[in-house]
């Protein structure tokens, strides 16, 4: 039997030994991240190496950097919740000083980029720092005890967001921050999941190559958080995109009429008109990915919140110029 | 078999590390949390049937940890050091070449 070579590098730029829980979806999206990066650096500068990192707080800073200890085996900078952006940027300026060709990566989990680092996002974004800022999206403050973040999608159970007699859970719909770099106009600004591993190594490439900032926003799975089993992590990632919850799409420099979506599979029918995606059938009910999840749980006691939610994911993927097709269970 | 990537990581932390306060809590040993052998963990553990292998890699790209490696020939072996037991691999796997057996020690 031909083998095949890997579809990625095997240098390894995150070391095994961190507290990640069992089945981190998180964890998996930062290892092809620096994977991903460093091939994008081989191939631009002929230096694999050539990339650092600046880290917000978050569950991944905090698991991968347990004082004396690292996981990570490149340069790497932890900064507080709310400046991983802007100290990239300042790193990006001295690396520009000094001569130093490469690209620094920002990485901030949801609470960090969606809600108190958006302000440096903002700012590193808008300034045009030669970085990419990725956002790992696990949907509520893991770190600290599952509290809601903006992030949140509706529907989901969080400690501060309790359902109950009163209370669906969180009441809101999600924040799509990728939608809100994409309105800085920047060069390239793309949302990616661990349930597609390789989409997500392709626009990290895409993403370390541009010149100028970029931002990924990546949906990656916590079991301790979303109360799934561990083995489940990436199925449920994959059900996110198959079910039509999570989108997969790539904006290039604001360009909102030009929006290049990925087809979710699993079934789904795509229309396309010129090249362009405007409509999507979805076969697979969002129950799926719900039923799977302790979080989502109390919902189906109550159908209505359900419906509610495809209501909502069909007004988010309006903004993407696309009109889709849930279906409910059995039809 | 083939060696861990992680073997020389292990060794230089053997060899550098010390108790000292760094300045500015500076980690300054990279890739040291190798020491940590978060194998102990595990509940269920990976076992992997080499035949029924095809080497589509979903296990080495997906592994959180990562404790898979590749060997010489391409196929995935198993780090029972840093194995957590998520699973993963073995939920993901197109050939069920890998399952998970409930460890006894």
């Amino acid at each position: 039997m031909a083998v095949r070579k890997p579809p990625i590098t095997t240098r390894e730029y995150w070391a095994p030994g961190h507290a990640a829980c069992a089945g981190c979806g998180c964890a998996t999206a930062l290892k092809l991240a620096t994977k991903a990066f460093s091939e994008a650096m081989e191939e631009k500068y002929g230096d694999p190496n050539a990339f650092a990192i600046a880290q917000a707080t978050g569950c991944m800073e905090v698991v991968s950097a347990v004082f004396p200890y690292t996981a990570w085996k490149v340069p790497w900078i932890h900064v507080a919740f709310e400046n991983a952006a802007a100290a990239a940027s300042g790193v990006e300026a001295a690396w520009k000083k000094l001569g130093r060709r490469g690209k620094i990566l920002a990485i901030g989990g949801d609470g960090g980029t969606a809600d108190i680092g958006m302000q440096a996002l903002s700012g590193m974004l808008e300034r045009r720092h030669n970085v990419v800022y990725l956002m790992y999206d696990n949907e509520a403050y893991m770190n600290t005890g599952i509290q809601r973040s903006s992030s949140t999608p509706y529907g989901a159970w969080t400690t501060t967001s309790p359902p109950g007699k009163y209370s669906i859970g969180e009441d809101k719909p999600k924040k799509w921050v990728a939608l809100i770099a994409a309105a800085h106009q920047v060069p390239y600004v793309a949302t990616a999941s661990i349930g597609n591993p390789f989409d997500f190594v392709r626009k990290m490439k895409r993403a370390a190559k541009v010149d100028g900032p970029a931002f990924v926003q990546v949906h990656c799975t916590c079991p301790t958080g979303w109360k799934s089993p561990l083995e489940k992590g990436v199925e449920i990632a994959r059900l996110a995109i198959e079910t039509g919850i999570w989108p997969l799409f790539e904006i290039e420099n604001g360009d909102f009429f030009n929006i290049k979506i990925q087809a979710p599979g699993g079934g789904a029918k795509v229309k396309r008109e010129g090249g362009r995606v405007v409509a999507i059938e979805f076969k697979k009910p969002i129950e799926e990915y719900l039923k799977l999840q302790g979080r989502f749980k109390h919902l189906f006691k109550r159908p209505e919140a359900i419906d509610e939610m495809r209501e909502q994911i069909k007004a988010m993927w309006k903004v993407l110029g696309v009109d889709v097709t849930l279906p409910k269970p059995g039809e | 078999m083939a060696e861990s990537p992680f073997k020389a990581d292990i060794e230089r932390v053997k060899r550098e590390y010390s108790e000292k306060m760094t300045p500015g809590a500076v980690a300054r040993i990279p890739g040291s949390s190798v020491v940590n052998k978060t194998g102990s963990w595990r509940v269920f553990m990976p076992e992997f049937n080499r035949d029924k292998c095809v080497r589509c890699y979903l296990c080495y790209i997906y592994c959180p940890e990562p404790a898979i490696y590749l060997d010489e020939e391409n196929y995935p072996v198993f780090d029972y050091d840093y194995c957590k037991g998520c699973g993963i691999c073995a939920n993901e796997c197109p050939t069920d070449a890998i399952v998970m057996v409930r460890e006894t020690k």
